[in-house]
C-alpha cells in the first residue's frame, strides 16, 4: 500500500459553514488511564473518513456544553475510523466522556500543520512526548512504521507522571518489541510495580540511538518538558531547524478568526501547532507570550 | 474584499448645505438601512439616521485621555463632531452572532449554520480612520484562508459615505497612522464639509458606481477645480491640530525586541484590564463563543461574542492562563496592534482614532506607551532624537 498524505488544509479554502461542526457517531469508546479516553468516530455524511496528516487536530463539540480542539491521535493510512484520545480537563472534556457509543460528536477540520514526516525522509527520527502529548505523535509514528524503509533510526522519548499515566500501554510495549524502533519510557514518580526509568523526559535524549547530524526531533508536551528536551537535543547537536515542537494555546475558532491562540505574531491553530523550533525561537522562552 | 470603487482622483460635485435631507432621502430610497452619527445619552455614536434631524447639527466633543464631553458649536456644521464614541465594528461585527444550531433527533442531532444577513446598510459620515478600520477589518476577516461568512455578505451590501475632517480632536493620531484626515481609499462617497461666511456646501467626490447611483437622482453640480482645492486646503489643518502623534518608524521591530523590557511593569501597575480599549477600538477582532441551551435540552445554541485580550480566560489552556498578569496583557495587546498586525495581515492594527486613549478609565495613553517603550529601548541607537509626543 502506498502512504502519501493528503494536504488537507490547503484545500479548504473559504469552506462554507467553516464554522459548523459536522455530525459523527461515536463506534467505540476505551478508557486508557483514570483520566484519558479514547474515542473511534464515523462522519454521519461521509463515510470515507477524513483524509488528515499527522500532526492535525479537529475542534470536537460536545452537544450544549462546547467545542475543544483535540489532536488526532490515529492511523493517517486508515482513515475509516476518525481517532480522538481526550484527557478530562474542564466541561467539555466532562461531558464528551460520558458519551457511549452510538453518540453523536460534532467535529471539524481536520486544521493545523502537519508533522515534517516527509522532509525527515533519509533521517532519523527522535520522537519526544509528554503525558497526553503522545497522542499527538502517534500519527507520526503510525506513519514512519508504514514507510519505515525511508527513514534511519527512530526512536520514541515518552515521559508521564506515574506508571498509572502510561498512555497505549500495550501498544508502546508491543512497539518496544521492534528491532527497528527505540521505545524508552520514563516517569516522574515510579511504584512498586515499576522497573523502569524514573526522571524527566530530556533526560533519555542523551542516551537515545540518533545521529545529530541527520536526526529531525518532533515533540508534543508540556512547554517546560519541550524547553529542556530542545535543550538535550541541542547539547547532543541537533540544530534548531531540525527540531519540531507542536505548541499549545487557547483555541475557540481553529481558523485564524477568533484571535485566541496568537503567539507573538503566528496563529497557532493556523500556523502551528506544529512549529520549525527556529521559527519561534524568539519567544518560546518568554514568559507569559 | 471585491468592491468597485476607486481609489483618489475620482469625480467631484457640490452638494448644497441645504440639500443634505435630499442626500438622506436618496439613501433611504434606494433600500439602505442608514447609519449615520447622532446624539445618545451624551456621546456622538453612529446610530440609525430616519432623518437629517437626527444629526449632530452644531454639535462637537472634547476629548482627553480618560475624558469625553459634548459641546455645542458655533456654527451650523452637520459633522462638525471629531470621531464617534464607537465605531462602525457593531454593525458590520456584530458584538454578539449565532455560529450554529444543534437540533436533538431522534438518534444523535443536526447541526445548522447561520442564516446569511442581507440587509443593506448605508453608512454617512464615516470618519476616515474609521473607514481605514473597516478596510482592515476586510483583510482580517474577510481576505485570509478562511473568512467571516457573514462579515462579507454584510459587506456586500454596504454603503460607505466618509466625511473628510477638517478638524481634529485631542486624542486623534489618524495622520501618524495614515489613516486621514482625508478619505482616500475604499468609499463609494467621501464628502468635505465647507462653511465660510453664507456658504454651506459639500464637496462630493464619487469613490464607486454604488456611490454615483446614490447622488444620480439629485442633478449635482461638477465641483471646480478651486472648490475641490479649497476642499483640500480645509482638510490639511486638520492633520496639524491632532493633540497625539505616534512615531510608527520601525516600530514593529521596536517593540518585538522590547518583548522583555521592565517598562511594561510601569503600565501593568496603570492597566486595570477592563478591556474597554478593546471594546471601543475599531480593528479590535478577538472573539469568544459560548454554548447555550434550551430548558429542555433539545436545543442548543453557539453564539460568537467579542472578547478582549485583556479578560484572564482570554489565555486560559490546562494548568492556567498563559497571559496572568496585566502588565503581559498590555504588552499583548500593543505589540499585536502595533507589531504583529504587520505580520499577519501587512498593515498596522491602528488607525488612529484615539478611541482607546480617550475611553480608558485611567487615561493609558498607546502613543505614550509606544513612545515609552522607544525611550527605553534596549537596543537603542545611543544617540538619538528624542522625538515629542
Amino acid at each position: 500500500m502506498e502512504n502519501t498524505l493528503n494536504n488537507t488544509t490547503a484545500q479548504q479554502g473559504h469552506a462554507v459553514g467553516a464554522m459548523v461542526p459536522r455530525p459523527h457517531v461515536i463506534k467505540r469508546v476505551r478508557r486508557d488511564t483514570k483520566d484519558t479516553f479514547t474515542i473511534e468516530l464515523v462522519g454521519a455524511e461521509n463515510p470515507t473518513g477524513m483524509f488528515f496528516s499527522p500532526g492535525q487536530f479537529n475542534m470536537l463539540y460536545a452537544f450544549g456544553a462546547g467545542e475543544i480542539p483535540v489532536s488526532i491521535s490515529g492511523d493517517p493510512t486508515k482513515t475509516k475510523r476518525l481517532i480522538h484520545t481526550v484527557r478530562v480537563v474542564g466541561p467539555v472534556t466532562r461531558a464528551l466522556r460520558v458519551l457511549k457509543a452510538g453518540d453523536t460528536i460534532g467535529v471539524r477540520g481536520p486544521y493545523g500543520t502537519p508533522w515534517p514526516v516527509e522532509k525527515a525522509e533519509g533521517s532519523d527520527v527522535v520522537l519526544v512526548a509528554g503525558g497526553i502529548g503522545l497522542a499527538a505523535i502517534r500519527p507520526a509514528l503510525y506513519y514512519l512504521l508504514a514507510n519505515r524503509n525511508k527513514y534511519g533510526k527512530i526512536a520514541l522519548l515518552y515521559g508521564t507522571r506515574t506508571p498509572a499515566d502510561i498512555l497505549y500501554r500495550s501498544e508502546l510495549e508491543s512497539w518496544r518489541g521492534r528491532f527497528d524502533l527505540e521505545v524508552d519510557v520514563t516517569v516522574d514518580r515510579g511504584d512498586s510495580s515499576w522497573w523502569g526509568n524514573v526522571g524527566v523526559v530530556p533526560m533519555l535524549i542523551p542516551r537515545a540511538q540518533f545521529d545529530p547530524l541527520s536526526a529531525v526531533a518532533m515533540m508534543c508536551g508540556p512547554e517546560i518538558m519541550m524547553r529542556f528536551s530542545v535543550m538535550a537535543l541541542r547539547k547532543q547537536g541537533l540544530t534548531t531547524d531540525n527540531i519540531y515542537v507542536s505548541m499549545e494555546r487557547n483555541m475557540k475558532c481553529a481558523i485564524g478568526l477568533c484571535g485566541h491562540c496568537q503567539y507573538g505574531g503566528r496563529f497557532v491553530c493556523k500556523d502551528g501547532p506544529v512549529f520549525a523550533f527556529d521559527s519561534i525561537v524568539d519567544l518560546f522562552n518568554k514568559r507569559e507570550i | 474584499m471585491p468592491d468597485d470603487s476607486t481609489h483618489g482622483g475620482g469625480e467631484h460635485f457640490i452638494l448644497d448645505g441645504k440639500a443634505l435631507p435630499d442626500l438622506v432621502q436618496s439613501i433611504i430610497n434606494a433600500g439602505y438601512w442608514l447609519i449615520g452619527p447622532a446624539v445618545r445619552d451624551g456621546a456622538i455614536i453612529y446610530d440609525e439616521i430616519k432623518s437629517c434631524s437626527d444629526l449632530p447639527r452644531s454639535m462637537t466633543d472634547t476629548q482627553e485621555a480618560g475624558t469625553y464631553r459634548l459641546q455645542q458649536r458655533s456654527d451650523q456644521a452637520w459633522f462638525g463632531f471629531n470621531t464617534c464614541a464607537q465605531s462602525l465594528k457593531p454593525f458590520l461585527y456584530p458584538p454578539t452572532a449565532t455560529v450554529c444550531r444543534a437540533t436533538r433527533e431522534k438518534q444523535g442531532y443536526s447541526i445548522t449554520g447561520p442564516t446569511s444577513d442581507t440587509t443593506k446598510m448605508a453608512f454617512l459620515g464615516v470618519r476616515p480612520c474609521d473607514l481605514g478600520a473597516v478596510l482592515i477589518h476586510d483583510r482580517v476577516l474577510a481576505d485570509g484562508e478562511y473568512a467571516d461568512e457573514s462579515y462579507i455578505s454584510r459587506r456586500e451590501n454596504t454603503l460607505l459615505i466618509a466625511v473628510n475632517c477638517t478638524e481634529a480632536g485631542n486624542t486623534c493620531f489618524c495622520a501618524s497612522m495614515e489613516a486621514g484626515p482625508k478619505a482616500s481609499q475604499g468609499f463609494d462617497l467621501a464628502m468635505t464639509e465647507i462653511i465660510e461666511n453664507d456658504d454651506h456646501y459639500f464637496v462630493v467626490e464619487i469613490g464607486s458606481q454604488k456611490g454615483r447611483s446614490v447622488v444620480s437622482t439629485l442633478s449635482l453640480a461638477s465641483a471646480t477645480k478651486e472648490q475641490v482645492l479649497q476642499a483640500d486646503r480645509r482638510i490639511r489643518p486638520a492633520a496639524e491640530q491632532m493633540g497625539r502623534s505616534l512615531d510608527t518608524s520601525g516600530i514593529r521591530d521596536v517593540l518585538v525586541r522590547n518583548i522583555d523590557n521592565v517598562y511594561w511593569d510601569s503600565v501593568g501597575r496603570r492597566c486595570l484590564s477592563c478591556g474597554n480599549c478593546t471594546l471601543v477600538c475599531p480593528t479590535c477582532f478577538c472573539s469568544t463563543v459560548q454554548d447555550v441551551t434550551d430548558l429542555t435540552g433539545a436545543e442548543a445554541e453557539r453564539i460568537r461574542r467579542w472578547d478582549s485580550c485583556f479578560n484572564l480566560e482570554f489565555s486560559h489552556i490546562h494548568g492556567g492562563s498563559v497571559r496572568h498578569s496585566p502588565k503581559a496583557r498590555y504588552r499583548q495587546w500593543i505589540t499585536h496592534k502595533l507589531a504583529f498586525w504587520h505580520d499577519q495581515f501587512g498593515t498596522s492594527g491602528c488607525v488612529g482614532c484615539g478611541r482607546c486613549i480617550t475611553w480608558c478609565p485611567v487615561g493609558i495613553d498607546i502613543t505614550a506607551e509606544a513612545h515609552a517603550i522607544r525611550e527605553h529601548d534596549l537596543q537603542a541607537a545611543p544617540v538619538k532624537e528624542k522625538t515629542e509626543v
